[in-house]
């Protein structure tokens, strides 16, 4: 049966309409990969000069052991943003002669095979043997706690992929977990309930006493268990399709009519933003986005780096900009063909993307007013920065989006999720981000502040000043590929 | 009304659809016959220039379709789902075709209106997504949407399919009284050789991309296309 599945899956991977970027992915990918693989397992040959260093006084395993309780929640929200089920297409193996539960043990044991699950087995290892080298511990302690900690990799491989699915349903996906975390880390913070301690203790007490392994195997079980029913059940057609059709309310729009003849467009865009799972969640990059000033702005080392308020400002005025922008107009890949079959101008199509991006800047720019705090330069350079983003940025970005070739489903979660992403997305980020930052700060370094804002308010003031030039060239590009953006949107990938 | 002259469709170098001559005059209601792949609906894209042709081209009301696009506020079509959008209620789909044919909200639904009994309750005020509708439902809708405008050529690829029975005879109802009495063109395409023989005044056979037949649609035309088909 196994074989079946790996053989189906093979196929799917190598016949993929886009092979070439889930493999230029992969090898992204790959790299890192390797780099957390040697970073865990030096850290694992250290780890006793390590520990001898921060705990002097208590032996090296009893000092790693009171780690675990942090590691196992660090864990389950890297689990929780990186991890996700093991993906097949089940439908069509619904009606052949495979029992249910087949098909679900095979997903689930194929979760284990996760790099997620090996990387700390570089660290515990290495480790390991180190203290049965220097005797710190007997060899049969450290080969029964390598059993504990690789059930408790298991316990929170799985545990990790029920809370998924029960958080699943909700929009503000992220909030189960960050609240289960937050939770348990401040019970032990703040000392309510040693969990720390009695974690530690509990491993260091299973490791010397292997009868008590019975424990986490039984809570294996029981995880495993809760995720066999619950993908079970979830393994018929009409559970998916059932739950989803909820009752909508039209929105009345009325308000866009003053835009004149970009007035469908716009309406068409604020659902579009409103109504799909992708725009949704992504409206936490937003957030994130208007907060970045604050990673940098209390620090002294930025205060007086007057040249590095440009990338606060383009990025944070600009968030929406460039998470929005940069997928035009796959956004309205699903039914591009309507569009250019209808009676359209794709002049007013795209102005109407242009005034959504613009009006974002003036908000976030408002929105980031309380920036000043952190002295009035800040404002300045978030000013200059807003009136650069809404002149050449938008422009830019809307020229750049004229090379999208990548379907987007609107139906699937953003965070993560690289469907649409292309090498033009990477590259115009040059543009976007690097050269703003670069002329602002060689100007900065050369000159003063005063003259880089100027140079880069003057650009973005010719870049509004020479709007509707740009617009018809970036049209032309867009008629010009039209049959090239069709047929790719045509494709699943 | 539609001249189609050399028209020629290759993909890496396999010939998709080979068209000498096909001249569709005004108010016709013509049907595109042919099994799977003989290029009923590469001819329908190339109509609404959503693809290039190899070779020559067509000319819709004396513009060629590749060349202007002043052909678009008097032609639509409903060719797949894809022309849908899965966000908007199927009133708000309604709504945005109309505006971008330049209709208000009381003339589109003034149009909806008159196809009521063709929804048969379950697509307006429905409060649902078109996305979460099915299959034949979306179809419903499409092709209402296709009619909004007063379009002088309507082009709708493959519409019975999908229908359920009570649909399909209303719908070849809206396709008869559309080209009788409006002086509409419609272009349609089915694997239904009934449906498209009770509808079109004349049927075209496609064979890999060839014209094999042009029949004016009369009574042994049926058992003509049945005989075709089977041998």
């Amino acid at each position: 049966m196994i074989k079946h599945f790996l053989n189906l899956e093979w196929k799917a991977f190598f016949r993929s309409a886009t092979l070439g970027k889930s493999i230029a992915i992969k090898i992204l990918m790959g790299f890192f990969l390797l780099y957390f693989a040697i970073i865990f397992s030096f850290a694992g040959f250290f780890m006793i000069k390590i520990l001898g260093k921060t705990h002097p006084n208590i032996s090296p395993f009893v000092a790693f052991n009171s780690f675990i309780f942090f590691w196992i929640l660090a864990d389950l929200l890297f689990r929780f943003f990186f991890q996700k089920l093991p993906v097949m297409s089940v439908k069509p193996l619904l009606t052949t002669p495979i029992k249910r539960s087949s098909i679900v043990n095979y997903v689930l044991k194929k979760s284990i095979v996760s790099f997620a699950n090996f990387l700390p087995l570089l660290t515990i290892i290495p480790f390991g043997i180190t203290l049965m080298i220097n005797g710190n511990e007997s060899v049969q302690t450290v080969i029964v706690w390598w059993l504990v900690l690789i059930l408790v990799i298991l316990i929170n491989n799985f545990l990790n992929f029920i809370l998924e699915s029960l958080s699943a349903q909700t929009e503000l996906s992220f909030l189960p977990i960050i609240i289960l975390t937050g939770v348990l880390f401040g019970l032990n913070h703040f000392n309510i309930i040693n969990l720390s301690s009695l974690l530690s203790s509990a491993v260091m007490g299973i490791a010397h006493n292997p009868l008590y392994l019975i424990t986490p195997v039984v809570i294996l079980g029981v995880v495993y268990g809760i995720n066999f029913n619950l993908l079970h059940k979830k393994l018929f057609l009409d559970s998916g399709l059932k739950e989803k059709i909820k009752e909508v309310n039209a929105a009345n729009l009325e308000w866009t009519k003053n835009f004149g003849d970009i007035a469908p467009f716009l309406q068409l865009d604020l659902k579009m933003i409103l109504r799909n799972k992708r725009t949704k969640s992504s409206v936490w990059i937003l957030v994130m986005g208007l907060l970045y000033g604050l990673f940098f702005y209390p620090q002294p080392v930025y205060q007086n780096a007057t040249w590095f308020f440009m990338l606060i400002g383009v990025f944070s005025t600009g968030i929406f900009l460039i998470s929005f922008g940069q997928f035009i107009p796959a956004w309205d890949s699903g039914y591009y063909k309507l569009l250019m079959s209808q009676n359209i101008k794709y002049e007013q199509y795209l102005k109407s993307k242009f005034t959504l991006m613009a009006f974002s800047v003036v908000a976030l720019f408002v929105l980031g007013i309380p920036y000043v705090y952190f002295g009035y330069k800040v404002l300045i350079a978030h000013f200059v920065a807003a009136i650069y983003n809404i002149g050449v940025n938008t422009h830019v970005i809307m020229w750049g989006g004229s090379f999208n070739r990548k379907k987007i489903n609107l139906d699937q979660k953003a965070a993560f999720n690289y469907q649409g992403t292309g090498a033009v997305q990477w590259l115009i980020g040059i543009p976007l981000l690097l050269l703003p930052l670069g002329l602002f700060a060689l100007i900065c370094f050369l000159i003063n502040f005063e003259v880089a804002c100027t140079v880069i308010g003057v650009m973005g003031i010719i870049g509004i000043v020479l709007h509707p030039k740009l617009m018809k060239l970036i049209t032309k590009k867009y008629t010009a590929s039209k049959y090239q953006m069709i047929a790719a949107f045509n494709q699943e990938s | 009304m539609i001249t189609t002259s050399n028209l020629s469709k290759k993909y890496n170098n396999k010939q998709v659809l080979n068209i000498e001559t096909l001249e569709i005059p005004k108010g016709q209601s013509f049907g595109l016959v042919g099994n799977n792949g003989a290029g009923k609906t590469t001819y329908f894209s190339l109509l609404l220039d959503l693809i290039q042709p190899t070779t020559g081209h067509i000319i819709n009301n004396n513009m060629q379709v590749d060349k202007s696009e002043d052909w678009k506020p008097f032609t639509s079509a409903f060719i797949d789902e894809s022309f849908l959008i899965g966000y908007l209620t199927p009133e708000e789909y309604f709504y945005f075709i109309g505006e971008l044919r330049g209709q208000n909200k009381a003339d589109v639904d003034a149009l909806v209106a008159q196809y009521e009994d063709f929804f048969h309750g379950e697509i307006l005020g429905q409060k649902k997504y078109l996305r979460d509708l099915s299959k034949g439902n979306q179809k419903k809708a499409g092709i209402v949407a296709a009619l909004i405008g007063n379009p002088e050529v309507i082009i709708l690829d493959e519409p019975f399919a999908n229908l359920d029975p009570t649909t399909q005879i209303r719908l070849k109802g809206i396709v008869k009284n559309l080209a009788e009495t409006k002086g509409v063109t419609v272009l349609i395409s089915s694997h239904d050789l009934l449906h498209v023989t009770d509808v079109c005044e004349r049927i075209v056979v496609l064979e890999k991309g060839q014209i094999v037949k042009d029949i004016q649609t009369s009574e042994a035309t049926l058992k003509e296309l049945e005989a075709h088909f089977a041998g």
